[in-house]
């Protein structure tokens, strides 16, 4: 069991309390999920600039430094903004590349958790309202963002174990349910070239997005795809720099609730994540249907 | 009226209420306020009274419910009326996967849809849904009837055993070994009652339904197939 929770924001007017709103929703899933929480916030693109989002097992010695070292080593200004064990490093887009890489060496124990334009993802062990306190998630602003809470059954509770998985420039995939080819796919998703961090089923379904959307499908092609080389049991939802998206196994045991305003679009494992949103009472509320793809993109 | 506010009181007081109804009472009319999609509210009823939900509930509302008429102003999330053995529920809005699962009696009315799995294993609930329903419903059905004004989804009946499955709309496709069976006086009968009850007889007349039921090749013993033990 895991809870999942998402808003994609249609008016702008919310935007300021993305946070707010997608921490109430994360914490009120505690009971699905109470082994670790993640979150991943699309909070806008500044132009030319990128973002790297990275974690530490020894935050106080690994970012001790850490912008000016980049800085040397690429001759570029970077930024960073530390949350707890993560930081946000903002740099130019084309330095994202040399930047990870300066990282290995400057600061092997650093995980990156994200890359992008938009994206920032942080996740860790804990129940989640500790998580969500941690970063100060809650004071969060953004377009859309997506919450996990695990209740881990396929690898370890760890850090890097949590949702959500990002596996390619601002996506990134949290999943309810347990993958049973994950392991054969893992092996292809090798050989084509892909990385992984962990044992964990989730992150090779994120990794598997990725490379189809890599080989030229849109997002909905590559869910498309999925339903037919993904084997288990599975509701994803995925987001994309401008976009957010939910699909659900042909036989849909893990549960998945969506509402929609002219304000937003929201998803919960339960209703119950819902029940605070405004104008909930009047919302469109419904049950994603098996083996269909949905999609909102700005 | 006895009123209740799930968000100040919370649930195992409310439940706890419940449960201590027994036999004759004087408090036979009961309202939840603020439900905001909690678990298990009024399950395990066993008492002749009167519940208005007003709200969406979420896991098992109603479930193993004896004698009481439970009424949800909303939505109810999965295991709505789970092994229910007597009573009514009522569904105002729609209802989430394995409404009715296990049933054993009763009446379990959803106004809006139901999702898959519905009446799953049912052993003797009558179930009517005004709406459409999902995949693999009434799946090793045993015995009771569910009626359906929509659409029925993909794999009806699978592997169904006694119980009878009566759809005004479409099947999108029947389980292994259910089947269409000829409509007989005594199914006019029986939709006749249960579309009053289930409060949907201005919407449709019992002649628009078709029947469905077991083929009965899955569950008896076939001597021929003995070779394949």
């Amino acid at each position: 069991m895991c809870g999942i929770v998402g808003l994609f924001l249609k008016d702008p007017k919310l935007e300021p309390k993305l946070g707010e709103m997608l921490t109430e929703m994360l914490v009120t899933m505690t009971d699905r999920g109470p082994d670790s929480a993640g979150i991943a916030i699309y909070s806008g693109a500044r132009d030319g600039l990128g973002k790297i989002t990275i974690q530490s097992p020894q935050p106080e010695v690994d970012f001790d430094g850490l912008d000016g070292a980049l800085h040397e080593a690429l001759g570029q200004p970077v930024t960073m903004l530390v949350k707890s064990t993560h930081a946000v490093l903002e740099l130019p887009e084309d330095q994202i590349a040399a930047a990870r890489s300066a990282l290995a060496s400057l600061r092997p124990s650093i995980k990156v958790m994200s890359v992008g334009d938009s994206i920032e993802i942080f996740k860790e062990v804990g129940l989640p309202k500790d998580v969500a306190a941690r970063f100060d998630v809650s004071k969060m602003h953004g377009t859309h963002g997506i919450g996990h809470t695990r209740m881990a059954t396929e690898s370890a509770v760890t850090t890097m174990g949590a949702h959500p998985f990002s596996t390619g420039s601002d996506q990134c995939l949290v999943h309810n349910g347990s993958l049973s080819n994950h392991n054969g796919l893992r092996r292809e998703l090798i050989r084509l070239g892909k990385t992984f961090e962990t044992q964990n089923d989730t992150e090779v379904a994120a990794a598997y997005v990725s490379q189809k959307l890599e080989e030229g499908q849109s997002l909905g092609e590559a869910l498309t795809s999925g339903l037919d080389d993904l084997d288990g049991f599975y509701t994803f939802v995925v987001g994309t720099k401008n976009g957010f998206g939910v699909v659900r196994d042909p036989i849909a045991c893990k549960p998945a609730v969506m509402a929609e305003t002219d304000q937003y679009v929201a998803f919960g494992s339960e209703y119950r994540a819902l029940v605070n949103l405004p104008g909930i009472e009047d919302a469109r509320v419904w049950e994603p249907e098996p083996a269909t793809v949905y999609f909102w993109e700005r | 009226m006895q009123s209740f506010d799930l968000g100040k009181e919370g649930l195992r007081a409310l439940n706890s209420a419940l449960h201590a109804l027994k036999g004759q009472t004087n408090m036979t009319k009961w309202e939840v306020v603020n439900p905001k999609g909690a678990h298990a509210i009024a399950a395990g009823v066993d008492a002749e009274v009167d519940i208005t939900v007003r709200g969406s509930t979420g896991y098992y509302c109603a479930g193993m419910n004896k004698l009481a008429t439970i009424r949800v102003k909303g939505s109810a999330g999965p295991g709505v009326a789970e092994n229910m053995m007597s009573g009514t529920v009522i569904i105002d809005g729609n209802a989430s996967q394995y409404a009715g699962a296990t049933g054993r009696g009763g009446l379990l009315v959803i106004k809006g849809d139901a999702s898959s799995r519905c009446g799953v294993s049912m052993k003797g609930i009558n179930i009517v849904v005004h709406g459409s329903i999902g995949h693999m419903s009434a799946f090793m059905g045993q015995s009771g009837n569910l009626v359906v004004l929509g659409d029925a989804g993909e794999a009806l009946g699978d592997s169904l055993y006694e119980a009878r499955l009566f759809v005004r709309g479409k099947v999108k496709s029947l389980g292994a070994d259910c089947i269409e069976k000829e409509m007989r006086d005594e199914h006019y009968q029986i939709l006749e009652d249960l579309l009053r009850r289930g409060e949907a007889d201005a919407k449709a007349k019992p002649e628009e339904f078709r029947r469905y039921g077991s083929a009965r090749q899955l569950y008896n013993f076939n001597i021929d197939n003995a070779s394949a033990y």
